[in-house]
């Protein structure tokens, strides 16, 4: 099996579409929840170097909310559903109906628990949109919540994917809600066996 | 942050003589390892990902590993002219930053690099004079070589210098 280190375009451009799809599925239940219009950008798959880990989330100590589901079964990894600070605030206001948050304040028992709720829900679709695609099992962990700096965070997905490579392999998808008050990324960091099990059920060779 | 600081990546390490200032940002569940020799004033930082490399195929990055990190980091400070007998260490990280179910181990790799880090400074006979690990958060560190001062950052968790 060839590491992911030495992948080409076919590669990437089949992990790109699932980027596309599985966000494009996230995305269509976030509009629906918040009842807006949210945007996709087109999917980036990157390898990156362990210390550029968090460059796409504002670097290393990027204050970032994360909730993040573990994958088993025919696929092992990690989805991560991050945003930053202010985006997870506007994010209640909308779903509460409130204005009340200020940028600077701690979130509450509630919040949290809906964050937790919305990451949950929007990782969910992701991941069935993705299963169904390549038509395996995936199954979802329950969503665990940490607030904290972006290296920190993703150490997590780091350190799984440095059990066998000097690199980590990001499948990033950016939304941004009509007025960009609300975006955020979903991340998918399938463990580096699983990339053959992607790869092959999709008809990719190798 | 500091301007004139030598930032260390993740899965990376370095050595500077006073007054330089080493750091590391975001240590989830690795761990910073600070080494200093008082005499010389020459200090050391690795932040590595994983205890053991004997464990790993993929073992060609040493700095990503307790054990072959804190050799090259020996060394290194060595070949600066630091003494191994006045070395003192001091370590941060090793968190747990999701609450996983704690019984499975993978999931409690912060623990286990900070296991692997204490057995290692044992081996070398380097003594372990201050840490801060554990807990859920993650932390940034900068390593002064002309105090050996250690200084952990945390966002809502306080900073402090060890």
């Amino acid at each position: 099996m060839a590491g992911v280190e030495n992948y080409g375009d076919i590669h990437f451009d089949v992990l790109k579409e699932i980027g596309n799809i599985g966000a494009g599925n996230a995305i269509t239940s976030l509009s629906k929840m918040l009842n807006k219009k949210v945007d996709m950008r087109v999917p980036k798959v990157s390898l990156v170097d362990f210390k550029f880990i968090s460059d796409f989330i504002g670097g290393p100590e990027n204050l970032i909310i994360g909730i993040l589901i573990g994958l088993s079964g025919d696929v092992n990894g990690i989805m991560m559903f991050l945003v930053e600070k202010n985006s997870a605030h506007r994010l209640i206001d909308i779903l509460f109906s409130s204005t009340s948050a200020n940028e600077n304040d701690d979130f509450s028992e509630m919040e949290l628990s809906a964050l937790q709720e919305v990451g949950n829900i929007l990782s969910g679709s992701y991941l069935g949109s993705f299963a169904t695609l390549i038509n395996k099992s995936i199954i979802p962990s329950i969503p665990y919540l940490a607030i904290d700096m972006a290296q920190a965070i993703l150490s997590v997905p780091a350190i799984e994917f440095g059990k066998v490579s000097d690199k980590v392999l990001l499948i990033e998808s950016l939304f941004e809600a009509e007025n960009k008050d609300v975006s955020g990324f979903f991340v998918l960091v399938p463990d580096p066996p699983s990339f053959q099990t992607i790869l092959t059920s999709l008809g990719v060779m190798i | 942050m500091i301007n004139n600081a030598i930032i260390v990546g993740m899965a990376d390490l370095n050595v500077t003589k006073a007054p330089g200032i080493l750091t590391t940002l975001g240590l989830g569940s690795c761990v910073g390892i600070a080494i200093y020799d008082p005499t010389t004033k020459i200090a050391g930082l690795a932040h590595i990902m994983l205890p053991d490399s004997t464990q790993i195929q993929n073992n060609s990055n040493i700095a990503k590993f307790a054990d072959t990190a804190m050799v090259k980091l020996i060394n290194d400070m060595v070949m600066l002219g630091a003494k191994k007998l006045n070395m003192k260490a001091k370590i941060a990280g090793g968190a747990q930053m999701f609450a996983f179910d704690s019984t499975n181990s993978s999931m409690r790799i912060g623990e286990r690099n900070v296991e692997a880090v204490t057995r290692n400074l044992q081996m070398h006979k380097i003594p372990l004079i201050a840490k801060e690990v554990g807990e859920n958060f993650g932390r940034t560190v900068e390593l002064y070589a002309d105090t050996g001062n250690f200084l952990i950052k945390t966002i809502g968790h306080g900073n402090r210098t060890i």
